[in-house]
């Protein structure tokens, strides 16, 4: 890929994949002091989040659960520099980091080293609030940091009211089932992830994630860390308290979001597109994506469905599996018989 | 574009030099001698000027700072938060509403103990769209923590820039500081300014220095944990001693620039213009000084007794100083380039400040008449200061008058 000569881009942290579980290091940079719910997702892509990372790395958090909930004056579990940011401000935040630390070092205001710089939002900060600044930073191709959006799909920190990640029909506090409407909440989610990769010709790296593939997690970010440049990471978080079911299955809901086809996982790496996994696995048809009834009737959110909603939600994830011109990532459909271009 | 007509010569680490800029290029000739490490820009007029130069200066090499173009004021000055946490000394700057689309990190980065030098290009506020001088831009952020001062000459605006970082930068201070210069008037007029050496400036600006607070790999804290009830209340208190100790420090730091550069301002807070044996004085700040200063001159020589104090410091607002100068007038008059609608007595917001402290520290308490003018850009002329000054002999003279009055307006 052709790099403007005009770019100055300074060295990244060596970060290998991870080969296998027995490999992970066991330092922790996020450990006690925090009070997320039991069962947090999104509590657990924070801990692998530094773990991929390692030390030397400093992160900056949007307001959201991951800032509430999980540092308290007094009682931080972070063992990286961390610090608060506003909620639309992630972008912003890494841009600025990476932007510091690579005037001071060309000057010789600090010692030349790589530095990892993250940046995290939630759904809210980043899909709703934050996603025009996460776009700008995208396209400096000059500092080296990554923005990863963890995603548990609603404003859950504030009592569960939905954000444009929220998925079709899920019962949240801005869209309860009532007597003349069942489906308040008639908005599909979002393709944030698939947005910000078509968008940004010189972001070097984009993927999906979801942490009940911890391993790929983890290596992805290590992956987004080490290619240089802005880069994007989206995961997705299953949330006891927001969608409303048994903490002890965080983990199963998540593999059913990959299994059923709702949430693939891929990578763009360099321009080029890899499904990762499961969502791999579906589209080689070595594995059948199991109905989506499985991971809707198992949260609370959709227990106000009825066949026909589930057939609904069915229908559109069968539609971004056959029609879609890339499953998951660029919702634009193939249409070659109806092409008729506009006249000359 | 404009382009600099800066002479481009060895001798200028070593000596001073004299140039014909604006009161934007002036500051951005000073970013460029106190080495600022990261500038965000992003358009809007009359403050980007200052941008415009400054990228003129890093295109041509004679600035080495990451210049980058945000995507709206609230990127602008968050990305600057960010890299003054991280340890960069960092420049920012608006105008109008894009000041007040800022306004989160606006509110967040005093909070933080972050300092950094932004300028406020003063300009209407929306709507309608205008562009000329108001100040209700910079001072909508006067409770906020920030310090504001207002400057009126080119060659003010440059050293008050170097004052800035001196003074935002300082461990007992780590705030930000905004250097308001009056949109057109200031902006865009050019001057014979006095570009000091980046010998002395080097003498003068120590190296920023967060200490314990940096935010590096080396130095492992969390910055702004969620704290309820339980400590906000003692965080509060310490932004509030920085404002204790701010006057002190402006001092300290106007006598060190005095004694490096040989330039003297006198009383930092305040300038005084032929008020030594007046008997009513009129008050404001920025550029209209000059239709002012050219008033008094005139009633001076008819044998009226005014004088004129401009304000260059808003925050602090140096209580004492400012009501002990003032309670031996007969009247004061304050022009207001501003409103504060539904204020006390419908004053703009210097009025009522004046007031407030001369209710306090005053041994008398004259006359604080106020007068709303110049707003949306403009002119405030010799005839309207001559009026404003007519108006406060009368209330000197025994004569009661309105409290709040607009001049210039249309009839």
């Amino acid at each position: 890929m052709a790099i403007s000569p005009f770019v100055e881009i300074d060295a990244t942290q060596k970060l290998d994949p991870f080969k296998g579980v027995k490999k992970i290091p066991l330092e922790e940079y996020f450990t006690s002091g925090h009070r997320t719910c039991q069962g947090c997702e999104s509590a657990l892509v924070m801990k692998m989040m530094v773990k991929a990372a390692g030390p030397r790395t400093i992160v900056l958090g949007s307001t959201g659960c991951m800032y509430v909930a999980n540092t308290t004056y007094y009682s931080t579990s972070w063992v990286v520099p961390w610090m608060h940011t506003q909620l639309g401000s992630s972008g912003s935040a890494g841009l600025g980091a990476a932007a510091a630390l690579k005037a001071q070092m060309r000057k010789g205001k600090m010692k030349k080293e790589p530095i990892n710089v993250i940046a995290f939002c939630g759904d809210g900060g980043g899909a709703d609030m934050g996603l025009g600044a996460i776009s700008a930073s995208l396209t400096h191709p000059d500092y080296n940091f990554l923005i990863l959006l963890y995603d548990n799909e609603s404003y859950a920190n504030t009592d569960i009211q939905l954000s444009g990640s929220t998925p079709y029909g899920a019962h949240t506090t801005f869209s309860p089932p009532g007597k003349m409407k069942r489906i308040m909440h008639h908005r599909w989610k979002k393709n944030t992830a698939g947005m910000l990769a078509a968008g940004h010709p010189e972001c070097k790296y984009v993927s999906t994630i979801c942490m009940s593939y911890g391993l790929l997690g983890m290596n992805c970010i290590r992956k987004a860390l080490a290619i240089g440049g802005p880069t994007f990471v989206h995961s997705l978080d299953p949330c006891p308290k927001g969608w409303d079911y048994d903490p002890y299955i965080s983990h199963e809901l998540g593999e059913l979001a990959v299994t059923t086809g709702i949430w693939p996982l891929y990578e763009v790496e360099n321009h080029t597109l890899r499904l990762l996994g499961k969502t791999r696995e579906i589209a080689d048809k070595r594995y059948v994506r199991q109905p989506v009834r499985d991971y809707l009737m198992k949260q609370g959110r959709f227990a106000h469905f009825t066949k026909d909603d589930i057939d609904y939600f069915q229908s559109k994830v069968d539609e971004m599996w056959q029609k879609w011109l890339i499953p998951g990532v660029i919702p634009m459909m193939k249409d070659l018989e109806g092409d008729a271009p506009p006249a000359e | 574009m404009a382009t600099l007509t800066l002479p481009v010569k060895e001798s200028r680490k070593t000596e001073e030099q004299e140039a014909l800029i604006t009161g934007a290029e002036a500051i951005a000739v000073a970013c460029k001698l106190a080495n600022v490490d990261v500038v965000t820009a992003y358009p809007i007029r009359p403050y980007d000027t200052v941008m415009q130069y400054m990228s003129q200066l890093v295109a041509d090499g004679e600035m080495d700072c990451e210049f980058i173009v945000a995507d709206s004021e609230n990127s602008q000055f968050e990305i600057v938060k960010h890299a003054s946490v991280c340890g960069a000394r960092v420049f920012c700057g608006s105008s109008g509403i894009g000041w007040m689309y800022a306004m989160e990190p606006l509110t967040v980065t005093p909070a933080l103990r972050v300092p950094m030098v932004a300028l406020v290009g003063n300009r209407a506020l929306d709507d309608p769209g205008a562009f000329g001088v108001e100040h209700n831009d910079a001072l909508a952020v006067r409770d906020l923590g920030w310090m504001l001062v207002w400057v009126d000459t080119a060659q003010e605006a440059l050293d008050t820039a170097l004052i800035a970082y001196r003074v935002a930068e300082d461990r007992r201070m780590l705030v930000p500081l905004a250097i308001s210069c009056d949109g057109a008037f200031l902006t865009h007029s050019q001057a014979l300014v006095k570009i000091p050496s980046s010998e002395q400036v080097k003498k003068f600006l120590p190296r920023y220095d967060r200490g314990e607070l940096l935010v590096h790999p080396d130095n492992v804290i969390s910055v702004a944990p969620q704290a309820n009830e339980d400590w906000v209340m003692e965080i509060r208190r310490q932004n509030y001693e920085v404002t204790e100790r701010a006057c002190d420090v402006i001092r300290e730091v106007y006598a060190g620039f005095e004694s490096i550069f040989g330039r003297k301002y006198g009383n930092p807070f305040f300038e005084s213009y032929r008020t030594e044996d007046a008997e009513i004085v009129l008050l404001g700040m920025g550029t209209l000084s000059t239709p002012v200063k050219v008033a008094i001159d005139g009633l001076r020589e008819r044998g009226r007794k005014a004088g004129f104090v401009r304000l260059r410091w808003f925050r602090p607002f140096a209580a004492e100083e400012i009501a002990k100068a003032l309670e031996r007038f007969k009247a004061v008059g304050v022009l207001d380039r501003d409103l504060s609608l539904g204020a006390p007595d419908l004053s703009g917001v210097v009025a009522t400040e004046v007031r407030s402290a001369m209710y306090t520290h005053a041994a008398t308490r004259p006359p604080v008449l106020d007068f709303l003018c110049g707003l949306g850009g403009r002119e405030v002329t010799v005839r309207d200061a001559e009026k404003m000054a007519e108006i406060t002999f009368q209330a000197a003279g025994g004569k009661p008058q309105p409290l709040t009055q607009w001049i210039g307006l249309r009839g």
